[in-house]
């Protein structure tokens, strides 16, 4: 595989990088990353992962554009309000970028489908915004050796971490699903949109380095940040022997889609 | 007590005997949505009512954050 004159140009900000270069940009042409859930973090990330060149994005999300949408999710535009998010991110990622291939997955991320449609994608981004589903995400990454980036907002803040095979999962940190209701979702409490884009362009980035090899990735850390005191924190995380998922007792060895139980505290 | 609580130094004058309490003096409302690090080590749940603090203890809570769009698609 050889780059065309035009994407030299294209790509010559990236490629005038010591640390990515001529062959860096290759192998960014022949990543492919899956973006689950085209929301709030998903959509900062596949723009820029997008016009990074990344050879294959794929896209799942079973979702249409809603007006509420619009504040954040910054690949869907106006026009495309009803539309399915999966053909409003295909149709942006196209005019951005014609050298990306766009699959997409118009469903829900579920135990039936997941290991199947890791299989194909070098590393993963979780853009969604359910328990349940960061959990799935987690355990069939891990299962199946991939790495990923965990993301996560709320009001001002967000965190994110990324998993590598050997390094700590989101179960090191949170064992399990936490109670309905407990922890309010951006639906309950709000959030800033740009929040939104801080967090899924470091997840972006994190997809860039990974598939270049370069730089030290967010793995063993928690990277929190409050954007009122734009302060950014990284906390050490270590692999946990009592994770259910990867320490030494393994519990969860098989696939599902793990439900919040129900709990009647209040939390304003 | 000298505790540093999310990396920032803290002097308690009240008795901050186990994790559970310093979780009530943080007005952590429930055990179920935080995690706990107490110097580097993750602490079990079921561990914070029995796991006791010393002076200069590091403590780190990390809370749930959820995120990304924002359709509680799934009813469960």
């Amino acid at each position: 595989m050889d780059l065309t004159e035009q994407q030299i140009e294209r790509y010559s900000r990236h490629i005038l990088l010591q640390q990515v270069g001529y062959e860096g940009q290759l192998k960014i042409a022949q990543g492919k990353v899956l973006i689950i859930g085209a929301g709030g973090l998903g959509a900062p990330a596949a723009l820029y992962l997008a016009a990074a060149g990344v050879g294959t994005i794929g896209i799942i999300d079973a979702d249409v554009v809603d007006i509420t949408n619009l504040q954040r999710q910054v690949i869907h535009h106006t026009p495309d309000i009803g539309v399915a998010k999966v053909t409003s991110a295909a149709n942006k990622i196209a005019e951005i970028n014609p050298d990306v291939r766009v699959i997409q997955y118009h469903s829900w991320f579920s135990p039936d489908n997941a290991l199947e449609i890791i299989s194909d994608y070098d590393f993963i981004i979780d853009g969604t915004d359910n328990f349940p589903t960061k959990f799935l995400i987690n355990d069939a990454c891990v299962m199946a050796g991939k790495a990923f980036s965990h993301g996560g907002i709320l009001r001002f803040e967000g965190q994110t971490f990324t998993h590598i095979p050997g390094t700590a999962c989101y179960r090191c940190i949170f064992p399990k699903v936490p109670p309905k209701n407990l922890v309010p979702t951006c639906s309950q409490a709000g959030v800033l949109g740009s929040i939104a884009g801080m967090l899924g362009t470091i997840q972006a980035t994190e997809a860039l380095k990974y598939i270049l090899g370069i730089g030290d990735l967010l793995t063993n850390r928690l990277l929190i940040f409050n954007a009122l005191s734009m302060q950014f924190r990284t906390v050490p995380v270590k692999k946990n022997d009592n994770c259910p998922l990867c320490g030494t007792n393994p519990t969860i060895t098989e696939l599902v889609m793990e439900e919040q139980p129900t709990c009647e505290l209040k939390t304003k | 007590m000298k505790i540093t609580v999310n990396g920032e130094a803290k002097q308690y004058e009240q008795a901050v005997v186990t994790v559970a309490d310093l979780l009530v003096l943080e007005q952590v409302a429930s055990p179920e949505m935080v995690s706990v690090q107490r110097n580097g080590d993750f602490v079990a749940t079921e561990q914070f009512e029995t796991t006791m603090l010393e002076d200069g203890d590091e403590i780190d809570f990390l809370f749930f954050m959820g995120g990304g769009s924002i359709t509680d698609f799934l009813e469960l």
